[in-house]
């Protein structure tokens, strides 16, 4: 052991001193947006704690507990969890594919234990992790060496061709956004990303023709038309916006929004919860909701810039990212800006996947926070 | 090699750069959001809030209760009573529909094709529409299942509303009935109201003609729907505009009389007051039971009514069409004194020759000398062919129109037939060549081209009783207003002419003439009259020498139709009747017997000297100052 990592820290801090050292304003954020997210699952069971406010209760609960104590973890531990975690991960996500493909049809769920665990989820915070940790153990220059390059290019890759074969279009869409993301903040030269620009350009009729699947191509095309099949596929974006659309200035108040209460909005409790909200607040409650939203953002700048470790850096960074595609596709998506992926609205929706693995990006960025003046070598291989 | 070199202070400005960068790109898309949102909630806030309410809320619409149809004495002729009847949800039949059938079928009888409609009818909705299993159940059937409802799982009790003619086939052809809407109905007419299932609208009578009136306004039901049209809640109520009441001259015990009077036959008998129009009895017999529309008439009903030989499905008063026969001559006597012809003679020998071809008298040996009065009440054929040789037909066509003839009456119901006034200028228009004087004869006594119907028939008597352009009127008040009724026109007839006319008539009864053996006994209550027969078969020569066949010896379908008309009392004539029975004709004058009775009930009655219930005499009685401040 040519370097104890520890030594290159400035102190150790005991689990207090890190309890002391999370920031509880951030936390309080978080559970503020989290409470209307309760407060709208109460909302389109028509004022009724059941069947999603009290469960949507207890899932922030657990997953405040398990920011909390990742937030506690050191981040040179989350340095060494990253590559075991992305392996994981990458068999997990090979796993469900392969499960799909034996059985029938779209297969995105696993069951492990009795709980159903979306492996694609874990993968957006793994490959976060492992890029970062990949990324904090090269220079600028070195990043924009082809093999290096090809490396990291490969690591996001991999999980975006099978999350896409399983199918899932947005988490696809996310994973390879927050691989660009890091790729870009790490330094890459611009030499490499205009030239990827303009391929992407040209990938995007070849992905239209060989790769999107038929109900993938029909969600776009009624995206692009919604109004061409009103009462067929179109049905969701159409209701979605009158929803939204007819919250106006100040909305019709909580427990007052008819489409939803009405049945009129699908997804209602999930993917489409924004618009409740939209319709019960109007566009007064849309803007702070989005304000909050901004405010965990800048949050999340603050401490990646803080942070004196290149992982830290990139993993707070790579984490807020992932936070804003969420809240940006899914706000996109009801507001008929982006065809309809299914991508929940962070915090929001109801569904404990993705609560837990948004509290779990939460926590490493808290960690981030904590550990801030962890200094980590660019060579090091972390604790173990 | 040491722990931190130049190359992290470089990566660290970068990443500096680059992330600040990024945090500008997300401020940049949520202002796009922003700018979205602005878009739909505050820009086209206000249409959207329209089309969320389009989605939310449902209209339905509430049938309002119809009209009354009532008689001058406030009898309710036409009602609506209430429909008791079972409905079943099929969501709420917790061991299925076919199951709550059966069920429902050991309480009240419920046929194999009623089921088979209910499973039909539960397929094509949705699982919480209210089916109807069964309508119209008696309140003994209906009670039954309002016991057994703990048992039968989904099954719904419910009293809607629906017509009712509580005098069925004795009113049918003045009320009409009601029957379900048609594609005709919806043709011209684009009230919402013809869409609701099981909304009934007029098919003809008074419940035709004034279908306007007595349907009232729909009334709409605001109910807020879910997205899959379950009702959740009323939002608001409008219970519309109830449809008007008629009021109708009819007397309804006189015309009940009528019909049980005229019985069997396939007969129609009109009353009206002389003097105004009013119609007391519109009587066509035999009649059919309007309820049975109402409900839905089964095939096999349909087929008896539409093939009796009685033809119950017309209205013979109307559109019953007939020769007038004798009944034609009073008219032809008007015309005869108002063209100079008052103090003509003829000499009857029992037929008058006219080229090489005879006209006969009905009477073999003849009249002998008959003057204008003998003619009409010996009816001698002879006397008024030579009127008619003399008027000629465009005389003779002018008097029949001003009586009333050849033109519908304009009275207040569907279906009237014109009848037919023939003239020259028609006969070269429609057949090319010109009128015969043969013709004009044949004319003359009522036969030939002449048609005329009993309501037209009527008015005629009227008219010669009265003096005046009388007119049939049917309604007197709807929604509680009165119908304009100005004072009928003197008829351009002498008073002379009249006299005369009417001392004939008067001689067919009281003087010894064709219907003197049903004269009216009571002092005060005689009438006056003229009888006619109209032939349905021709006579031939040959059977003219050995000697007509009687009626009686004749099949039903080949004897005379036999006509009547009257008015009474012959002074100050009130009431005016026309009465015909189709193929009547036999030993004595069944529709004379009729009419008889009919005008004796009348004026014992006297439903012209009772204060008629109209709602439009109690709002003038509301108004006495104003009417009477200045006498």
């Amino acid at each position: 052991m040519s370097t104890r990592p520890y030594a290159a820290a400035r102190r150790t801090l005991s689990v207090v001193d890190k309890l002391y050292e999370v920031n509880w304003g951030l936390v309080l954020l978080i559970t503020v947006i989290a409470c209307v997210g309760i407060a709208m699952q109460y909302s389109v069971a028509g004022g009724s704690f059941t069947p999603w406010a009290t469960p949507q209760i207890w899932k922030y609960m657990l997953g405040l507990t398990i920011l909390v104590v990742v937030a506690m973890v050191d981040i040179r531990v989350w340095l060494d969890f990253a590559y075991p975690a992305y392996a994981v991960a990458l068999l997990l996500l090979i796993a469900v594919v392969i499960a799909g493909h034996v059985g029938k049809g779209a297969e995105r769920w696993l069951t492990l234990g009795g709980l159903g665990v979306q492996p694609s989820e874990i993968m957006k915070i793994s490959l976060v992790l492992a890029l970062a940790r990949f990324l904090h153990g090269q220079s600028v220059e070195d990043i924009s060496r082809p093999t290096r390059l090809l490396t990291a290019l490969a690591m996001i890759g991999i999980p975006a061709v099978f999350v896409v074969l399983q199918p899932n279009l947005g988490t696809t869409l996310i994973i390879l956004a927050d691989g660009a993301s890091l790729l870009f903040l790490a330094g890459l030269s611009w030499w490499w990303i205009g030239p990827a620009l303009a391929s992407v350009a040209v990938a995007v009729p070849t992905l239209w023709q060989f790769v999107l699947h038929d109900y993938q191509k029909r969600r776009v095309l009624t995206f692009l038309d919604p109004e061409s099949d009103a009462l067929g596929a179109g049905w969701n974006i159409t209701q979605a916006k009158i929803a939204i659309g007819s919250g106006g200035a100040t909305g019709k108040g909580f427990l007052q929004g008819t489409q939803s209460r009405l049945n009129f909005l699908p997804e209602k409790q999930t993917d489409f919860i924004f618009t409740n909200f939209g319709e019960e607040f109007g566009f007064v409650g849309c803007v702070a909701l989005l304000i909050l939203f901004g405010v965990v953002i800048g949050y999340g700048f603050q401490i990646a810039n803080n942070a004196r470790s290149q992982f830290g850096r990139l993993l707070a960074m790579g984490i807020t990212l992932n936070f804003f595609f969420y809240i940006m596709i899914n706000a996109a998506m009801v507001m008929g800006l982006i065809p309809v992926v299914g991508i929940p609205m962070p915090l929001i929706s109801y569904g404990g996947s993705a609560m837990f693995s948004v509290m779990f990006g939460f926590g490493l960025l808290m960690s981030v926070h904590v550990h801030r003046q962890v200094e980590i070598p660019r060579h090091s291989g972390g604790i173990i | 090699m040491p722990l931190f070199d130049g190359k992290d202070k470089s990566r660290y400005a970068s990443f500096t750069r680059r992330s600040l960068g990024l945090t500008g790109g997300m401020a940049a898309v949520f202002a796009v959001l922003t700018g979205r949102l602005y878009q739909l909630q505050i820009r086209n806030g206000a249409q959207y809030r329209t089309q969320a309410e389009e989605n939310r809320v449902n209209q339905r619409l509430i049938a309002p209760p119809r009209g009354r149809i009532i008689d001058r004495f406030g009898v309710e002729l036409a009602n609506n009573r209430r429909n008791y009847r079972v409905l079943i949800v099929a969501e709420q039949a917790a061991d299925g529909v076919e199951q709550a059938l059966d069920a429902i079928s050991k309480v009240i009888l419920l046929t194999d094709a009623q089921k088979k409609r209910v499973l039909r009818d539960v397929g094509a909705n949705r699982k919480f529409v209210p089916v109807p299993v069964a309508e119209n159940l008696s309140w003994e059937e209906f009670a039954r299942i309002n016991m057994h409802l703990p048992y039968l799982a989904g099954v719904q009790p419910d009293v809607g509303q629906t017509r009712d003619y509580p005098f069925g086939a004795e009113m049918v052809h003045v009320l009409g009935y009601v029957g379900a809407v048609s594609v005709g109905d919806k043709k011209d007419d684009d009230d919402p109201l013809l869409d609701l299932p099981g909304f009934r609208v007029g098919k003809t009578g008074i419940e035709k003609a004034y279908d306007a009136q007595v349907r009232g306004t729909a009334g709409s039901s605001r109910v807020e729907v879910n997205a899959y049209g379950r009702v959740i809640r009323e939002l608001s109520r409008d219970q519309g505009v109830p449809g008007q009441d008629v009021w109708l001259t009819i007397d309804c015990e006189l015309q009940r009389f009528t019909d049980q009077r005229l019985g069997t036959e396939s007969a129609s008998c009109c009353v009206l007051d002389a003097q105004t129009g009013d119609v007391l009895t519109l009587s066509s017999t035999p009649g059919y039971d309007p309820n049975l529309f109402n409900v839905g008439i089964k095939q096999n009903q349909l087929d008896t009514l539409t093939y009796d030989d009685h033809k119950p499905l017309i209205n013979k008063a109307l559109s019953g069409a007939y020769p007038p026969g004798s009944t034609f001559k009073p008219a032809m006597a008007l015309a005869a004194v108002q063209n100079g012809l008052k103090d003509l003679r003829v000499n009857c020998n029992g037929a008058m020759t006219l080229g090489n071809h005879q006209f006969h008298c009905w009477k073999r040996g003849g009249h002998g000398t008959v003057d204008l009065e003998r003619g009409i009440a010996q009816s001698c054929d002879v006397f008024f062919y030579e009127v008619a040789r003399r008027l000629g037909i465009d005389k003779m066509e002018v008097a029949a129109r001003a009586l009333g003839l050849g033109a519908p009456t304009g009275i207040e119901l569907p279906h009237e037939s014109g009848g037919f006034i023939p003239s020259a200028a028609w006969k070269v228009q429609r057949y090319g060549i010109p009128w015969q004087q043969g013709e004009s004869l044949v004319t003359g006594i009522g036969q030939g081209y002449v048609l005329t119907t009993p309501m037209q028939l009527a008015t005629m008597a009227a008219r010669i009783a009265s003096g005046r352009a009388v007119s049939p009127r049917i309604v007197h008040s709807i929604g509680g207003k009165a119908e304009p009724r100005p004072l009928p026109d003197p008829l351009p007839f002498s008073g002379e002419a009249f006299t005369l006319v009417r001392a004939g008539m008067n001689a067919v009864v009281n003087g010894g003439g064709t219907a003197s053996r049903w004269r009216i006994a009571q002092p005060g209550m005689e009438m006056a009259g003229k009888t006619g027969t109209a032939q349905v078969r021709r006579i031939t020569k040959e059977e003219r020498a050995t000697g007509v066949k009687s009626n009686a010896s004749l099949d039903w379908k080949l004897r005379d139709h036999v006509l009547f008309i009257a008015y009474a009392p012959v002074e100050q004539p009130r009431y005016a009747l026309a009465c015909i029975v189709e193929h009547g004709s036999a030993e004595g004058h069944p529709q004379v017997e009729i009419a008889r009775d009919v005008l004796t009930f009348a004026q014992q009655r006297d439903p012209l000297a009772r204060r008629p219930a109209y709602p439009a005499n109690a709002a003038m009685r509301g108004l006495p100052t104003l009417l009477g401040g200045q006498g």
